[in-house]
């Protein structure tokens, strides 16, 4: 259990009554309405000012509003450092944050198949909750749908979520410009290979755990200091390779990495080198890069340094001019390889 | 990681490769046989720092790009059948036979696995005695020992639900048909250190004296393959052709006696095709009479089939170093990793997936370092 | 053709026999090993693992051969080039 959970509420759900899903709980009647109260309301809290209707109805701030979905269906459920509900949280949250938005509501959809262990549905929900009050945002609004047993896999969930942008920069891709320092908030890899110790076939034992987290506050941080941020992106599926790849193509530049320094803790790394995997290809899951001038890197590291999430900051890089857009690696030998956008799932390979 | 980082090197690097460049008077043609070779090449951009007399010659080790094309269809269509659970590792799941390819074949509801071992197929065929499971045996005599045990301890005890569909092949056959052929340009060999680490060296002799070419057994990280580079171009160079060993931390000159002693026990050699090159004698493997009872090819009664490459894959040529991925004209338009057309491009071992990943051909063309 | 890596053998179990597995660990990774093919390698040493096989004993007295061919050939062109 992660610090903090030692003590975590029993299911509300009488699990010697459902111990399992059903296809009614997602059928609108009683069963749905006790699943709504008792476990997501009772988690989630009371939705804001206007009671239950179908929508939540929200004050807004003033300025311009973040919006983005992404849905989630990692397996196992489980796994060291996170699971499903927290990686689902957390990820809405950082995508707002990429944007420079501070963000404020969360919805919740899930799908659920019949046979799903109520206990599992309640581990994922109270995980949920606390990575909603460690992100400092409420879950407002949701759905769940239970669809038949052999077709859902267990459980998936899609979250949306809204923030607010208070600053007048337009943190995107093409704000990026040739000279700007790449900076990276932390080591690599650690969620895809803390996933990959816990797949049927390719187990291995270690401390390895993910880093799903709220990179949030951290932005906060680098917005209140002053740094001219021109653009931000979190490190998901793909890895650094991939959001670096979608950088210089949105860009139109060139991105020069010193392979050097790119962070990856020692077991993350023999976990890639057991596996055959390409660290800078391993999913990330709290772990972002940041585009800012030359001038201010040294200022956006100290920031991000002060902080919990960004001990491990470094500056990895520098965008130049060049065409077609690339991603050039340099390594310790000295010579320049192009980090390629990967392409399908990474297999683990014997050659 | 120890016994590995160090050999890693950057400075050390620089400095063979000033050596390499010192003692090189006139052009050589290399052949690092081993695909992990290859993929350290690329990646380490190690071709970078040779002198431009040297040039390297990618070999057809990659175990996952010359599986006959026929055995891919007969894994694919094992793996389609209910109750059966195919096991592979996972270079394997991408690479295309004539019409599909086994991560298809999963996406159409068919229960393929990727495993790290064969041994972990073998407990999931205790685990589960309703269904059947096959694991699809590739690599070269460096895997052969593991699925040899994986045979074994399934006889042993009485694993009935447990098969094996076998595609091991041998490096010194492939070695010899290259050198066989008119057309080969290669004059010295990186050997594949791991697979000596299990037979030895003594079975490159005869290729050496034979075709008069320098054979360096030769480890995998970027300093092992520089020394290598660097000890087969001084036998050139003093017209030598001797079998050397430079992985001695791992290689033994008489390789591993127990892995060998099971792998005969469990399997004979026989003639196989090879994807791109043909076939060649006595360059696989087969499970011998007494444990035929594994044979998936038999247990699933599968006709022989005939087989045909696609036309524009040119993969043969590059599997025998005779042309550069790059030089081939689908390579990066109709063969990319995400549609391939042959095995080169799907495993990350393969000349093509190498090139691809590691060395855009636009970066290539730019003016030098 | 063989992706092998150098880990070292933290326990060891079912001594002379097939089945004779290991723990070993990868820079702080842990995976069980079969070390049929090793009999003679024991806790502390370091084995080259392939698909979950002990394939060799990582000879440490020749580990930094690497490195030492590298200063012969370094001396040996001191030597021809007539001194530093």
């Amino acid at each position: 259990m992660k610090p903090g959970t030692e003590f975590a509420p029993a299911c509300p759900i009488p699990i010697r009554q459902y111990p399992r899903v059903l296809l009614a709980h997602g059928g609108g009647g009683t069963l749905m309405h006790e699943l709504l109260e008792k476990m997501f309301f009772s988690a989630f809290g009371e939705a804001p000012a206007e009671g239950r209707h179908d929508a939540a109805v929200l004050p807004f701030p003033a300025g311009r509003l973040a919006f983005t979905t992404d849905s989630y269906v990692v397996r196992p459920l489980f796994f060291p450092g996170g699971d499903i509900g927290a990686m689902a949280v957390h990820g809405t949250v950082n995508d707002l944050a990429m944007s420079g938005a501070r963000p404020l509501w969360l919805s919740a959809a899930f799908i659920l198949e019949e046979g799903l262990p109520m206990e599992t549905l309640w581990r994922v929900v109270n995980s949920m909750r606390e990575a909603a009050e460690r992100s400092g945002v409420r879950i407002v609004t949701g759905d769940t749908k239970v669809v038949d047993a052999g077709k859902g896999d267990g459980l998936f969930i899609n979250t949306a979520g809204i923030g607010v942008i208070e600053h007048a920069l337009v943190i995107a891709p093409g704000s990026v410009r040739t000279g700007d320092a790449v900076l990276l908030s932390g080591d690599l890899g650690r969620h895809g290979m803390a996933i990959m110790s816990v797949r049927e076939g390719l187990e291995f034992q270690g401390r390895i755990e993910s880093d799903s987290a709220p990179v949030s506050d951290l932005v906060r941080q680098l917005l209140a200091a002053g740094v001219e941020i021109h653009c931000l992106r979190d490190l998901t599926r793909g890895g650094l390779a991939s959001a670096l790849h979608e950088i210089a193509e949105a860009a139109r530049r060139r991105i020069i990495i010193d392979e050097k320094a790119v962070p990856v803790r020692e077991d993350v790394h023999a976990a890639c080198e057991l596996l055959g995997l390409d660290p800078l290809q391993v999913a990330c899951e709290g772990r972002f890069v940041a585009f800012v001038p030359a001038k201010e890197a040294d200022m956006a590291l100290r920031v991000l340094r002060q902080h919990e999430g960004g001990a491990g900051a470094g500056r990895i890089g520098a965008v130049e001019d060049g065409h077609p857009p690339l991603v050039v690696l340099k390594n310790a030998i000295g010579a320049s390889r192009i980090l390629d956008m990967p392409s399908g799932e990474q297999l683990p390979r014997i050659c | 990681m120890k016994y590995l980082d160090e050999y890693r090197d950057g400075a050390k690097a620089r400095e063979y490769a000033r050596q390499i460049v010192r003692v090189t008077t006139r052009p050589w043609a290399i052949m690092e046989v081993c695909g992990g070779q290859t993929h350290a090449i690329v990646k380490f951009g190690i071709d970078e720092l040779l002198p431009r007399f040297i040039t390297l010659i990618h070999g057809p080790g990659c175990p996952v790009c010359v599986t006959p094309l026929e055995l891919i269809d007969k894994a694919i269509e094992i793996a389609a059948r209910p109750a059966v659970i195919f096991c592979s590792f996972g270079d394997m799941l991408r690479v295309p036979g004539s019409a599909s390819d086994l991560l298809s074949v999963k996406a159409g509801g068919g229960d393929v696995r990727m495993v790290y071992s064969p041994l972990d197929a073998v407990k999931l065929a205790a685990q589960n005695p309703s269904r059947e499971v096959v694991f699809f045996a590739v690599g070269f005599e460096t895997t052969a020992p593991a699925t040899a045990m994986a045979a074994h301890q399934a006889a042993e005890q009485g694993v009935k639900n447990f098969s094996l569909l076998v595609a091991h092949v041998l490096a010194p056959p492939a070695m010899e048909a290259l050198l066989a052929s008119p057309e080969c340009r290669v004059q010295g060999f990186l050997a594949a250190g791991h697979v000596c680490a299990v037979m030895g060296c003594a079975e490159y002799e005869p290729i050496a004296a034979k075709y008069r070419v320098p054979i360096v057994v030769t480890g995998f990280e970027p300093l092992d393959i520089l020394q290598g580079l660097l000890m087969c171009v001084r036998q050139l160079e003093e017209g030598r052709a001797e079998v050397e060993n430079q992985y001695v931390r791992v290689v033994r000159p008489q390789g591993n006696e127990h892995a060998r002693a099971l792998i005969r026990r469990v399997f004979e050699v026989v003639p196989r095709q090879w994807r791109g090159l043909g076939e060649i004698p006595a360059s696989g493997l087969r499970l011998r009479s007494q444990y035929e009872a594994l044979d998936a090819e038999k247990r699933f009664g599968l006709a022989n089939r005939n087989t045909a490459e696609p036309a524009e894959c040119l993969s043969g040529l590059v599997l025998q170093g005779r042309i550069k991925p790059a030089e081939c004209p689908a390579f990066g338009q109709a063969c990319a990793p995400e549609h391939p057309l042959g095995a080169p491009m799907v495993s990350s071992e393969g000349a093509c997936a190498a090139y691809y990943r590691y060395r855009n051909h636009a970066l290539a063309a730019e003016p030098a370092k | 053709m063989c992706l092998a890596i150098p880990g070292k053998i933290i326990t060891v179990t079912g001594e002379g026999s097939l089945s004779r597995m290991g723990q070993v660990d990868f820079g702080g990774i842990q995976k069980d090993v079969n070390l049929a093919y090793v009999p003679e390698a024991k806790v502390g040493d370091y084995v080259i693992v392939h698909v979950g096989f002990a394939l060799s004993t990582v000879d440490e007295s020749e580990a930094n051969a690497v490195f030492e061919y590298l200063r012969q050939m370094d001396d040996l062109l001191e030597l021809k080039e007539g001194g530093p």
